[in-house]
């Protein structure tokens, strides 16, 4: 019996790699990310925070892009390319880390409310629709006109906000493989609730919360982006990709460089994001790819 | 039919009022004092608690709270910390403009998605479809501001056919729409798109089809109406998504209204006027889903005749 399940995962696995595989835009993606987050990881190796992210260096101000600065730099003298090297390393973790937090609290959330159903869904489920019917941006705003600016308050914010979708999908999930009949069995044999939900539940409902998760991280990196550019996310001299966007957007008309390549190093993040979360759905689900 | 209308708006109460909860339990637990803030620093701790209690900040929070949708009904939202003049009036001076903003928005990324979500489903992996997926996947990937900084420096900028700030004439809204549309843009080509390939397979199209039916009527007749449904919705749902980006873009092209609105007084913690801003953009969307709703009563028969019967 469990080598038969052991034999069976693997394959279901497998499966869903060597249908993923086949998909060429979904690979390209997955190089993508891969190229972005050893970027963000072995930054330090190629480039020095401080020296070259942070530093002023007024006699290299504005230079347009070319030998020495590939990406020009930027109204203080701070090489763009630098800048834009250690703000994949901010974007990808706010979004990963939003990501894992909202993940948690709206599992948990809706893990209780599928299981139990009854007046403890409708309660929660209630409260999560008030909570979806603000937008996810206008609740970001709310949150940080509550607790201020900064990374920190920046993540509080973008996880909150994020909740309500994970709930609502993780309970949608749920209540697709509760009423099966070897949940019944598990339960019959006296399985206690958490570990039903975390052991037998979950795992076979996980495909289309990664999808979620791996399409979140992206809408959280332009929600970032976005609240970074009018002021309310990150702070300069943090190189983070929306605040570049903010400083270099008065000096656009003779230096377009200032707002070409952050907004171009978003696009490829998020892309490649949307690509990969587009070919899990399609390998996990080929009925639904038309 | 009223019968449906009226439970609609019936069904808006409650949103509105857990959306005005939320909003001000946040609002409410804002570290530091907006009395402290009001007064500086030089005021004596006895004078800011006696202010605090002339305005009723010591009240418990219910006691504040239905204090603060009660004169919210009477249109009284209360004054700026800033500016002291009624948070009404200039809630109302810019209005209008998001109003235009969302509106200019929502019809330009329906009349720029239905044709192109059409055309790729009914040339199914033609070069326009293949064209129109990537444009989408493109458009869902950059930030709508990016989009709008890029079109500034095109056609302002450089070619300079449009104003790049500011409300005075239609043309204004040009640039600021497409912005604001974009990314509803993308999600209504594909959804349109997969709509479309569905309904084009069901046995009916190709009834119509048979009878001798014009693929123009086909198309459009038969495919398109019932198709439209799920689109209607999906323009109803993504009408938040697209107020966010237009208040952002509100920022990008310096237009005066609730965006804009809303970030200077978030960055001044002026709190009444964050509540009243996002308090009517709330309105604003649900007030929208409320005539989709009622948009879907009309083009769903099913609907229709559920109602009609009492």
């Amino acid at each position: 019996m469990a080598r038969e399940t052991a034999i069976k995962k693997r394959s279901r696995t497998k499966s869903i790699w060597l249908r993923y595989r086949k998909n060429k835009l979904a690979m390209f993606g997955l190089v993508l990310l891969a190229i972005l987050v050893l970027v963000a990881v072995f930054a330090d190796f190629m480039l020095d925070y401080y020296k070259d992210a942070i530093s002023m260096n007024m006699g290299e101000r504005l230079q347009a892009p070319g030998r020495g600065h590939v990406f020009g730099t930027d109204a203080f003298g701070r090489d763009l390319f630098a800048r834009i090297v250690f703000g994949t390393r901010i974007s990808l973790f706010v979004g990963i880390l939003t990501v894992a937090v909202a993940l948690t609290f709206g599992a948990v959330i809706g893990a209780t409310a599928g299981y139990y159903g009854g007046r403890v869904d409708n309660v929660l489920m209630r409260i999560m629709d008030v909570f979806l019917a603000i937008p996810s941006m206008l609740l970001a705003i709310s949150i940080v006109a509550a607790l201020g600016t900064g990374l920190f308050n920046l993540l509080i914010a973008m996880s909150i906000s994020q909740i309500p979708r994970f709930a609502r999908i993780v309970r949608s999930s749920i209540l697709s493989i509760k009423g099966q009949e070897f949940i019944e069995a598990a339960a019959a044999y006296g399985t206690k609730d958490s570990r039903i939900i975390l052991r037998h539940i979950l795992p076979n409902a996980i495909g289309p919360i990664i999808v979620q998760a791996t399409l979140t991280v992206g809408t959280t990196i332009l929600t970032v982006s976005s609240l970074s550019f009018v002021g309310l996310g990150i702070q300069p001299p943090t190189p983070e990709w929306g605040s570049m966007l903010s400083e270099g957007k008065s000096k656009m008309r003779y230096f377009p460089h200032l707002v070409i390549f952050p907004g171009l190093a978003i696009m490829t993040a998020v892309l490649s994001l949307n690509l990969i979360g587009d070919g899990l759905r399609d390998a996990l689900d080929p009925r639904l790819k038309n | 039919m009223y019968r449906y209308i009226l439970k609609r708006i019936f069904m808006l109460i409650p949103v509105l009022l857990g959306i005005s909860l939320i909003v001000f339990s946040i609002m409410s637990l804002t570290p530091g004092d907006p009395v402290r803030l009001m007064v500086g620093d030089s005021a004596t701790n006895e004078e800011v608690q006696k202010i605090r209690d002339e305005m009723g900040l010591n009240d418990p929070f219910f006691v504040r709270y239905f204090r603060y949708v009660k004169n919210a009904l009477q249109g009284d939202f209360g004054e700026s910390y800033r500016s002291k003049v009624p948070v009404y009036n200039e809630i109302f001076a810019r209005f209008p403009n998001t109003v235009q903003l969302a509106v200019w928005g929502t019809l330009f990324s329906i009349l720029i998605s239905l044709p192109i979500g059409v055309i790729s489903a009914i040339k199914q992996y033609s070069f326009v479809d293949k064209a129109s997926l990537v444009t989408a996947l493109l458009l869902t990937s950059m930030p709508s501001f990016w989009l709008g900084l890029m079109l500034v420096l095109l056609f302002s900028l450089k070619l300079d056919l449009l104003p790049a700030t500011g409300v005075d004439s239609w043309l204004h809204f040009v640039l600021p729409s497409i912005t604001a549309a974009a990314p509803t843009v993308s999600i209504l080509i594909r959804m349109t798109r997969s709509t479309m390939l569905e309904v084009i397979r069901q046995d009916y199209i190709r009834t119509a089809r048979a009878k001798g039916a014009t693929e123009r009527i086909v198309v459009l007749r038969h495919a398109l109406r019932n198709a439209l449904l799920p689109i209607v919705t999906v323009i109803g749902i993504n009408f938040g998504f697209l107020i966010g980006g237009a208040m952002i873009a509100e920022t990008v092209f310096a237009i005066p209204g609730l965006g804009t609105l809303l970030i200077s007084s978030v960055r001044m913690k002026d709190t009444p006027m964050v509540m009243a801003s996002v308090l009517f953009v709330a309105i604003l969307i649900s007030f929208v889903n409320l005539v989709i709703d009622i948009v879907y009563g009309y083009i769903d028969p099913r609907i229709r005749s559920e109602y009609a019967r009492h």
